[in-house]
C-alpha cells in the first residue's frame, strides 16, 4: 500500500528538483536540462521513498547506492542530494563555476552523497555491478544505477550487463530513462537499441516497465524489484525529455542548453519556482 | 632458490599467501587466470574470485564499485588489454576516484613473444604514468615483484603493476629491502649509469659484466617503480657519472626513457641513451631472439653505454 502522504511529499520534491534544476543550469549558464527533467521523478522516488540513506552519515555503513550512470544529467542529482539534506542549497547556484563542490559531471571526492564520479558513458553501470558484489559479500544495501537510452550504445553497458546477469545481483537494480532522444537526434535515427526488454531480459535482468513520470507505478516497480530473487532488475521507465516545461519537452536541442534569462523564467513559471 | 621465476609467477603466488591474512583483498580477472597465475587463488579463496569474462572495460569498471565499497582489488590481464582497452575506464573510474585498485597487468612488453604484435604492449608504461595519482611498478624479478606487491596492497590509492610471462633470474634475496618509489643500486659503477626496469634490469647487469671486461664501470639501477620517480638517485647518477643510459621493454617514446630524461632536463642536465621499442610493432618469436632483434639485448646496451662515452 502507497502511503499517501508520503507520496505527495515524492510529488513535491520532484517539482522542487525540477525548479532546482532549470535554476541551476540558468545560473551555470551551460548543463544538460532535458536529461535532467525527464529523470526528476524517479531521483525524487529514489531518494524520498525508495533508498535506505542517511544524509547525516554519507558513508554509512550498509547504506543503499545510487549511481548516476548517465551523469550529464547531474543537476537532477544535485537537487535531490541537496534537497534531502546532503549540502546546502545554495552550492546548486555554483554549479560548474571554478573552485565549485559541484562539478560539471559528478565527482565522488567532492560531493557528498556522490557515490562514483560519472560522466563517462556506460562507466557507472560497471561500477554498480562491482558495488553489487561488494554488497552482497558483506551485506550491504541495494545498488541502483540510472542510465540513459542513448547511453546503451556504448559496449561497456552490456559487458556490464552480461556480468549483472551472469552473477544473479538481485540486490542490483537498473532504471532506464527511456526518453528516446540524444544529441543528435531520436535514438532510432541515430543507433538503433530497441528492443531494449528483450536484450535486457536475454542478458538475465527481471525487466519491468513503468512510466517513469508516474510515482506510484515507479514505488511498486521498485518493490517488486526489490521482491525479485537470483535476477537483477531492469526498470524500463518511459519518459519525456524536457518533462514539465513545455518548449523543452521532447525537444533533442535541449539535450545540453542552458536556457536564457526569459526561458529561465518562463521555464520556473511553469513549474512554479522563481530564480 | 629457483633460479629463475616469471613475475606473474611470483604474483600468483604472492596472491595465495596474502589471501590468507589480507580479508578484504579481492581478485578479479578477464579469462586469463591460468595465465595471470591468479587461478590459485580463485580456487583458494572462490569468495573473493570474481572471472569478468573476456571483457577488460568492465573488470576495471567493477573493480571499482569493489574499492568504492572497501575492498582492496587485485584486477589482472594481459597488459595490452588493461592499459590499452581499459584505458579510459581507469583514467576515469578508478584514476579519478582514486580508487584502491591494483591493475596487475601481466605478459608485458616483447618478452610476450610467439603470441606476436597484437600481445606485445610497448605503450603501456606511458599511458599508466599520466594518469594523476597513479602508481607506476614494473618489478625485475620474482622475489622483488613479491616485495612490491605486498607493500602496494597495503598502500592506498590506484596501483599499476607490470608483470612479465618470461621466467627471469632471481636478482633478489627474499627479503630484499626494497622500496616503492625508492631505486635500487645492484652494481656500483663511476663511468655511466644503466637505469633500468623489468627484465631489462638483468640484460643491464649482463650489460654491465661485458662493460668491466673492457674497462668500463657502469652502475646499474633498477628503476622498479617509475612513478613517482626516485629524482634523487637519477641525479646522482646525473653527478656521479658521465651519462645515463635507459633500458625498458617499453617503447622508448613516454616510458622510464621518457621518465628520466623528464627529470634530467630540468634538474640535471646529462648525456643520455635509450634501449627500447624503437617505435615499431613486433612481432613472434622467442623473447631472446626478439630482444635481440628489437635492440634491447645486453648488447645493444653495451652499444648504447659505448656511444655516450
Amino acid at each position: 500500500m502507497i502511503d499517501l502522504e508520503k507520496l505527495d511529499l515524492v510529488k513535491e520534491k520532484a517539482r522542487e528538483i525540477r525548479v532546482d534544476v532549470v535554476k541551476q543550469i540558468y545560473f551555470a549558464g551551460s548543463g544538460h536540462p532535458g536529461g535532467s527533467l525527464s529523470a526528476a521523478d524517479i531521483l525524487a522516488t529514489l531518494y524520498f521513498h525508495e533508498m535506505d540513506v542517511d544524509p547525516a552519515e554519507p558513508e554509512k555503513k550498509g547504506r543503499d547506492k545510487f549511481i548516476l550512470s548517465k551523469g550529464h544529467a547531474c543537476p537532477v542529482l544535485y537537487a535531490a542530494l541537496a534537497e534531502r539534506g546532503y549540502f546546502p542549497k545554495d552550492e546548486l547556484w555554483k554549479l560548474r563555476k571554478l573552485g565549485a563542490m559541484l562539478q560539471g559531471h559528478p565527482s565522488k571526492k567532492t560531493t557528498p552523497g556522490v557515490e562514483m564520479s560519472t560522466g563517462s558513458l556506460g562507466q557507472g553501470f560497471s561500477v554498480a555491478v562491482g558495488m553489487a558484489l561488494a554488497s552482497r559479500l558483506d551485506g550491504g544495501g541495494r545498488v541502483y544505477a540510472l542510465l540513459g537510452d542513448g547511453e546503451l550504445e556504448e559496449g561497456l553497458v552490456w559487458e556490464a550487463a552480461m556480468s549483472a546477469g551472469h552473477y544473479r545481483l538481485d540486490n542490483l537494480c537498473v532504471i532506464l530513462d527511456w526518453n528516446g532522444l540524444q544529441i543528435d537526434g531520436k535514438n532510432e535515427d541515430v543507433m538503433t537499441v530497441s528492443p531494449v526488454d528483450e536484450k535486457f531480459r536475454s542478458f538475465g535482468f527481471n525487466v519491468l516497465p513503468a512510466d517513469g513520470h508516474d510515482i506510484p507505478e515507479l514505488i511498486n516497480a521498485f518493490e517488486k524489484a526489490r521482491a525479485c530473487k537470483g535476477k537483477p532488475t531492469a526498470i524500463i521507465a518511459k519518459t519525456v525529455k524536457g518533462k514539465g516545461v513545455s518548449f523543452m519537452e521532447n525537444d533533442a536541442g535541449w539535450h545540453g542548453k542552458a536556457p536564457s534569462l526569459d526561458e529561465a523564467g518562463r521555464a520556473l513559471s511553469e513549474l512554479g519556482g522563481e530564480l | 632458490m629457483a633460479d629463475k621465476m616469471a613475475t606473474r609467477q611470483a604474483y600468483g603466488e604472492f596472491l595465495v599467501e596474502k589471501g590468507k591474512t589480507k580479508k578484504n583483498l579481492i581478485v578479479m580477472d578477464a579469462d586469463l587466470s591460468k595465465s595471470t597465475m591468479t587461478a590459485a587463488f580463485s580456487k583458494a579463496f572462490p569468495d573473493r574470485f570474481f572471472n569478468m569474462g573476456i571483457a577488460e572495460q568492465n573488470l576495471m569498471g567493477s573493480a571499482a564499485g569493489l574499492a568504492a565499497s572497501g575492498y582492496v582489488v587485485c584486477a589482472s590481464t594481459f597488459a595490452m588489454f588493461a592499459s590499452g582497452r581499459a584505458f579510459e575506464i581507469i583514467r576515469n573510474s578508478i584514476g579519478y576516484t582514486k580508487a584502491n585498485v591494483k591493475i596487475c597487468a601481466t605478459h608485458a612488453g616483447i618478452s610476450v613473444g610467439e603470441d606476436g604484435a597484437s600481445h606485445q604492449t610497448f605503450e603501456d608504461i606511458a599511458l599508466m604514468r599520466t594518469i594523476p595519482g597513479m602508481t607506476v611498478l614494473n618489478p625485475s624479478d620474482g622475489n622483488s615483484a613479491k616485495i612490491l606487491l605486498e607493500q602496494a596492497i597495503e598502500a592506498d590509492g590506484p596501483f599499476y603493476i607490470r608483470l612479465g610471462r618470461a621466467a627471469v633470474p632471481l636478482a633478489y634475496a627474499q627479503d630484499a629491502g626494497l622500496k616503492i618509489g625508492k631505486a635500487h643500486c645492484l652494481r656500483e659503477g663511476g663511468d655511466c649509469a644503466i637505469i633500468a626496469t623489468g627484465i631489462m634490469v638483468d640484460e643491464a647487469l649482463k650489460a654491465a659484466e661485458i662493460l668491466a671486461g673492457e674497462g668500463i664501470s657502469a652502475r646499474v639501477i633498477d628503476m622498479h617503480t617509475i612513478k613517482p620517480l626516485d629524482g634523487e638517485a637519477v641525479e646522482k647518477a646525473a653527478r656521479e657519472t658521465k651519462g645515463i643510459v635507459t633500458a625498458e621493454e617499453h617503447s622508448v617514446i613516454g616510458g622510464l626513457g621518457s621518465a628520466v630524461a623528464e627529470h634530467v632536463a630540468l634538474n640535471c642536465p646529462v648525456k643520455m641513451r635509450f634501449v627500447g621499442q624503437n617505435d615499431v610493432y613486433g612481432e613472434s618469436g622467442k623473447p631472446d631472439e626478439l630482444l635481440k632483434k628489437y635492440n634491447m639485448a645486453a648488447d645493444d646496451i653495451v652499444k648504447a653505454v659505448k656511444s655516450l662515452l
